[in-house]
Order: C-alpha cells, then structure tokens, then sequence
C-alpha cells in the first residue's frame, strides 16, 4: 500500500486501473477530462492495460461500455452534465441489459446558464435509470466506491450499473492524501468479471429482443428486485471491503452525532466535511445538532431515513438541485420514504449551492441555527432558495 | 444433390421470422450470414430487423445478436470489439446491421466515429430506402421523387424533393479501407465481396440494396426483379472502393432507361413527365461520374 | 439450454433480460399465405435458383434436386415462381 496526493479524477483513474477495467470508452468534459487523460497517459505509459475507445460522444461512450459489457468485459466510463445527459437514453438501456458498467461522474450544473460548477441536477434527473448512485465526501471515498461499485455490480444476482459521483472542482480538482490498495488485495476482493451470459458465437443468443406486453413487466420486476437487494449486498461488500483495507463510510447513509440531535442536516458530497466542522463546533457550543449524510440516492436509504426521523425530530434537507414544479429532489424522497412514520419530524427543504455557489461553515452554521429556531415554532417555510438575493427566503 | 449451388449451402438464418412478404432484408442478412459464417457477432440497432427475429424467446439468427438503441450501431460495433481485443480474440467478425435511416440519418455520427477510429468492424447498412419498420417515412437514403409517409405527394407535389445520400461517398471521405454496393438481387457478387471484406483489417462499409415490397408499392414476388433493374438502370450500381480505388462490379455497355423500373413501382407513380426526365439526367449523369471516378483512380493503389 | 426455461410460467423462470433462445422455427408463418406454390416437376431443370432466392428460407432441395416447399414457413410471396427461368412453379389460391 502506498500513499498518493492526488485529485478526485487521479483516484477515479486509478480506481478503473485497479479494477482492472478491460474496455473504457469515454469522451471529455469539463470537469471529467483530467480522468481520461489520466487514464490515456497510463496506457500510453504501459502501465495500465486496457481497451480505451475514443468516442465521438457520450452517448457512444455508454453504448460502447453497455455493448462491451455484454461481450464479458469489465466496463469504465466517466462523464459530467451534459455528458451525462446525452447518455440518458443508454443510462437506462445499461440497467435493462443488465450490464454492470461503472462510471464516475463529476456533479457539475447543466446550462443554460453555462457554468462548469458543481450542483447535483445532472445525477439527480437520472434517478430513474436503474443505476445505483455513490455521493462522495472524498477523494478516497471515490476510489474505494469505484471497486465496491464492481464487486456489488457484477454479482450474478445484481447485475446493474454504478455511477461514482464526486463534486466538480471540489473533489476532482482538489488533491488528498490517498492510501492506494495494492493490487493483489484488489485482485483477491475483486476477481475478474465472469457473467452467466454473454455474446458468444460457440453459445449463440439474441439478447434484448422485443417483448409482449404479457411478459414485459416480469422483466421490469427482476429490475427491481435486483436493485431492491443491492442495499444488502452493498453492506456486505462494505463489511468486506472494510475488514481488507481498513476503511468504510456508512452504508446507504452515514450518521454523524445523530443519535442526540436536536436537529440535523442532510447533504449529500463533499459538502458534508464542511458541515461535520460546524457540527464540531456548535457541538462544543453547547448545540446537538448532527449530519446525516446521503450515501447512495439509489437504492434509496429509506430504511436509515425512518430511522432518523424517530431519533431525530427536526430534520433540514440541503438539495444541491432542484425539480422544478416540484422542490428538492432528496428532500421529495424523503418525504415519500417518511409517509409510514407515525410521528412526523419537522422537516424543510433547504436549496442551496446551485452552479457552485459556495456552501460555506458561515451558511451552514446559518440552517442549523434556523433548524433549531424552528424546532418549537414550526416550519417557517417548506422550501427555502438559500441567499438567492431578494428570493423567498434571500 | 448433384446441383453445384452457386452460393454456400449453410443456413444461419432460420425460416419462421416474421419479415414481410418478400423483404429483401431477410434475403440481405441470409446472404450475409453465408458469406461470414459462423464466427460472427451482429449488432441490430432499431430497424425491421430489430423486429423480425421474433418476439421473446425466438430468435432466427444462428450467430450471437445485440438488440441496440437506434443510434448506437458504430459505438455498440466498437465496444464488442474492443472486448473482444480485450480477451485476445480476433477471429470473429463483428457486424453491424442497420437500415438507411439508423444509418445515414441517426446512426451516422456514431458511425463516422468508428470507422475514423479505424476499428476492425463491418457496418452493413441495408437499405430499404425509407423509415420502413415504422411504416415508410422518408430517410436521407430516400429517393428522389418517392412518395413515402412523410412525403405524401398531396395536393402540393410535396414528393421526396432531395435526392438519395451517397452513404459510400462520405466513408470513401474517411478514408476507409474497403466499401462496396450490392444487391440482394446478385448474391453471388454478395457473397464475393463480403468474404473479401471479412479478410481486411479495419473498418468496412458494405451498403446493400434491399427492395421492400410493402414500402415501394410493389408486388412480393418483384424483389429480386426490381434489384435487377435498379443495377441495370443504373439507379442502384454495383461498385467497390478498396483504399480509394473504384471498381464497378456490373457495368452494363448501356444503361437501361429508368422509366420501366420507376413505373414497376407505387411509390413513383404520382411523377409527372419533366420529374421522370429529371431522375433520367440525373441516374445517367452519376453513371458517367463513376465510371470516370473508376478510371480516374485506377492503378493508384 | 440448460440455461433457458421453455415452459416458462413466472418472473423466476426468466433469465435476467429477454436473451432468446428458441428456433424461430417454431413460428408457423406458412399461415400467412394466401397463395401457394406449386412444382411442375417435368418443367423443372433443378438449378436451385428458386431457393438461391427464398427470403424464408423455406425451399429445400433434395437427394434429387428438386425443390420442396415448406409449406409451415412458405408465406407465398412468389419469389420463386418470379424467378424459374422456365416457368416450372406456379402460384395457386391456397384453399381454406
């Protein structure tokens, strides 16, 4: 085991590497890029042996991890907002195939207004595509979700992809410390990808062909039904992970000084290191807040959501997006995830941090104080747009 | 049996599809399939093809198929074979099957991808010339003067207007090893160039003339007639462009006028006589075209 | 095919996205067919032309070089009765 400083993206690249992805088919963006380009300096370099296919566009780079997937390969991509959502189409054909292709995505703000900063609206508006979604907090976080995300993915009675998502600038700009595995132990928790089926000219079979509205459904139940056991699966991926390398993050959801609170934050990204500092602080103040921090979007925590809310009576939901129409999209799931809790928590829905705008201590330290104002009073308002200049709640 | 078949005997498509009466596109993959065998892989991206194997669990290929999204079929050809690369195999031949429009239309950006890339994959559009899985909308590959769907005729002459994209023009532009034009109605010249096509490296562009006789408003049992024709009239000619050099396969002494094999069909039956004249200067003119691209590049191997 | 349930009756005896693994031929589109082929045997020259152009495919040539029809699979599109360079099939009305 050794230690590296490196970026989010340098973790991500790595990650692939020591994954052993056999196929990768990728195209740039803005902030993505420096993962492929890590990744083609490695192959250049005769380091990293794998198939890297140069698309002409995202939506191709899917198609061609879906398509390679489906020939027996380990698959890799990685892709940002409007990347991301030009593979929407293939996003969902990935699950329906069932292929277990992993790629990391770099939260950043869809425009128009053009802004290359990190926001959660690209991932969130694909939370219906059968893929599991990992909300990092660090740059070791998103090396390690990358090998866990094969392990749970590729399992015979999982078979779904993975999406490894890190804040734009936040996480793949900045550089940590990072404990890089050695490849053996990866070896040994990672064996080589070995499907059931696969093209196979010596086996042949057609795969995906039309199907009558009589057996159409069946398949979409196996769909879920896979997804559904990906959150007892994912927890024992954790426990092994952990038990091998010594790390481990908190399942679906992590809960930091939640079981006095008073109030508590959810965030999901980077942004929770920011508030487990405030928490620290107003802690040593005096004041029982805490975090929990959202893990994985899908499948989505709702176990640990009713959890909180019978220890927690006052919960402030932080969406880095938002559904227009609607409100945050975490916090429409937790509200749906709460519906069979008979003593409702308070809860509000905070908007905040849109096209990078800074989610600093101060502002953070500001929802908590409104959190605990509230905590006697009632909600003041529903859905609050944090220090939109002149907005409701500005 | 005693009769010499002049095209391989193996079978590895399986009757019980559900392609129309005499769909050239069944008659394109049978051929195909014999050329390449078994050691193949296909791609099909939303097309009739998608749709005439069966439904679930019927398959009519005995070769390995993906069902892809429409667009997909260059990028889905570069994934197989980039695992199959991954897995030290190189003796299967990786086959992309789509129709004109998931091709010249949809498809083309993908497709433009992987042959610049230099894959070692052959894209098979076979054309039908028009959207016909969805019921005869207009494709770039679309004839001019055709009615289809989207291109009613009605009360305003609103006909296909443009003419056909030369799909084998834009990969000769990419600087592909090997393109080609066939016709199901010349499978032996089919089968001729396919093999030679699988024993090339890298990309291959094979467009194939398939005649739907639902879409162009023509008698089942014209398919193979009408393909003639089209060769003949010179509306569909049977050419190759091995790294730049143009062969034609077929070349008549004299063209047959075009007007029989326009009129053998519905769909140009709405054409008054000064578009029929149009269509004739036209085929001719693009005749004499490739005849002069073919001695214009010979020998510059 | 040990692999694939035929007699498949519950999610469970699915595999995990529609792979398909059963002949076509099981598909009996021979009932599409409003005419049908027929063979005049002494007009017939046995170039398997007819079958070089079956989109079916659903002409067999046999140990005598004749062609026979499937008719299970036959949709009677008349390719081949279009193609005999010598006129030897005929389309005939199929009878109910």
């Amino acid at each position: 085991m050794v230690k590296m400083v490196i970026s989010g993206n340098s973790a991500s690249a790595y990650g692939s590497k020591l994954a052993r992805a056999e196929v990768i088919a990728a195209y740039p963006i803005t902030p993505q890029t420096s993962i492929i380009e890590k990744i083609a300096s490695l192959v250049a370099n005769g380091e990293f042996e794998t198939q890297f296919v140069k698309v002409e566009s995202e939506h191709s780079a899917m198609a061609a991890c879906i398509s390679a997937s489906l020939t027996g390969a380990r698959t890799y991509t990685a892709s940002s907002s409007h990347g991301l959502l030009l593979m929407h189409e293939m996003l969902i054909w990935a699950s329906g195939a069932r292929t277990p292709v992993v790629m990391s995505n770099i939260n950043r703000a869809n425009g128009p207004p053009w802004s290359v900063w990190a926001d959660q609206h690209d991932t969130m508006a694909q939370r219906d595509t059968g893929w599991m979604q990992i909300y990092c907090e660090s740059n070791q976080e998103v090396l390690d979700s990358i090998l866990m995300a094969y392990k749970v993915g590729e399992s015979r009675d999982i078979m779904l992809p993975s999406m490894i998502i890190e804040d734009a600038f936040i996480l793949s700009h900045t550089v940590e410390p990072v404990d890089m595995p050695d490849q053996s132990a990866v070896d040994d928790f990672l064996p080589a990808y070995d499907p059931e089926m696969k093209l196979d000219v010596d086996d042949p079979h057609g795969f995906g062909s039309l199907v009558m509205p009589e057996w159409y459904m069946e398949f979409r139940y196996k769909i879920a039904e896979a997804m559904d056991k990906t959150r007892d699966k994912l927890r024992d991926v954790q426990k092994d992970f952990e038990s091998r390398f010594g790390r481990s993050y908190g399942g679906l959801m992590e809960f930091y000084e939640c079981e006095d609170a008073e109030a508590v934050l959810v965030i999901s990204g980077s942004v929770a290191s920011t508030a487990k500092e405030v928490v620290d602080r107003m802690r040593s103040a005096g004041k029982k807040v805490g975090l929990a921090r959202l893990r994985y979007f899908r499948p989505f925590p709702v176990d640990e959501v009713r959890w909180l809310a019978k220890n927690v009576n006052c919960i402030g939901i932080v969406d880095r997006s938002y559904c227009f129409g609607h409100g945050g999209p975490m916090a429409a799931e937790i509200y749906g995830a709460l519906m069979p809790v008979a003593d409702k928590p308070i809860v509000k829905n905070f908007i905040a941090g849109l096209g990078g705008r800074d989610l600093t201590p101060e502002v953070l330290e500001r929802l908590y104080e409104n959190m605990l104002a509230i905590r006697s009073g009632g909600v003041d308002m529903e859905i609050e747009w944090v220090d939109v200049k002149d907005g409701r709640g500005g | 049996m005693m009769v010499k078949l002049t095209i391989p005997e193996e079978e590895l498509m399986m009757p019980g599809h559900v392609g129309c009466l005499g769909c050239g596109a069944t008659l394109a993959m049978r051929y195909t399939l014999k050329a390449l065998g078994k050691r193949t892989i296909i791609s099909v991206p939303a097309c009739c093809w998608a749709v005439m194997p069966g439904v679930y669990p019927y398959m009519c290929l005995d070769i390995p198929m993906l069902y892809t999204a429409f667009e997909v079929t260059g990028a889905s050809i570069s994934g197989i074979r980039a695992a199959l690369t991954a897995k030290g195999i190189d003796d299967i031949t990786v086959v992309g099957w789509a129709g004109d429009g998931g091709t010249a239309d949809i498809g083309i950006q993908a497709l433009s991808g992987a042959v610049e890339r230099g894959t070692d994959v052959m894209y098979i559009m076979y054309d039908n010339e028009a959207y016909m899985n969805t019921g005869i909308q207009r494709s770039s590959a679309t004839p001019i003067g055709a009615w289809t769907t989207t291109t009613p005729v009605g009360t305003t002459q609103d006909w296909k207007r443009m003419p056909k994209k030369n799909m084998v023009d834009i990969m000769v532009a990419h600087k592909i090893p090997y393109t080609a034009t066939m016709s199901v109605g010349y499978p032996e010249d089919m089968i001729k160039k396919l093999k030679k096509a699988k024993g090339i490296k890298g990309p291959k562009f094979i467009h194939i003339f398939a005649p739907c006789p639902t879409g162009w408003r023509l008698a089942p049992d014209k398919t193979i007639e009408i393909a003639k024709m089209a060769t003949a009239c010179g509306a569909f000619p049977l050419y190759e462009v091995e790294n730049g050099v143009y062969k034609i396969s077929r070349k008549p002494k004299e063209l047959e006028p075009i007007l029989p094999y326009l009129k053998m069909q519905g769909r140009f039956r709405h054409l008054p006589e000064d578009a029929l004249d149009d269509i004739q200067t036209r085929v001719t003119k693009e005749w004499k075209q490739l005849l002069r691209l073919e001695e214009f590049t010979a020998g510059n191997e | 095919m040990s692999k694939f349930k035929r007699d498949y009756k519950k999610h469970q005896d699915l595999p995990l996205m529609p792979i398909t693994f059963v002949s076509s031929e099981e598909n009996q589109t021979g009932f599409w067919k409003t005419f049908k082929p027929v063979l005049e045997k002494e007009k017939c020259i046995k170039c398997a032309i007819c079958w070089k152009f079956c989109p079916e495919p659903a002409i067999d040539i046999g140990d005598d070089d004749y062609p026979t029809f499937r008719m299970e699979h036959c949709k009677g599109c008349g390719i081949c009765a279009n193609e005999c360079p010598k006129d030897a099939i005929q389309m005939v009305m199929e009878e109910e």
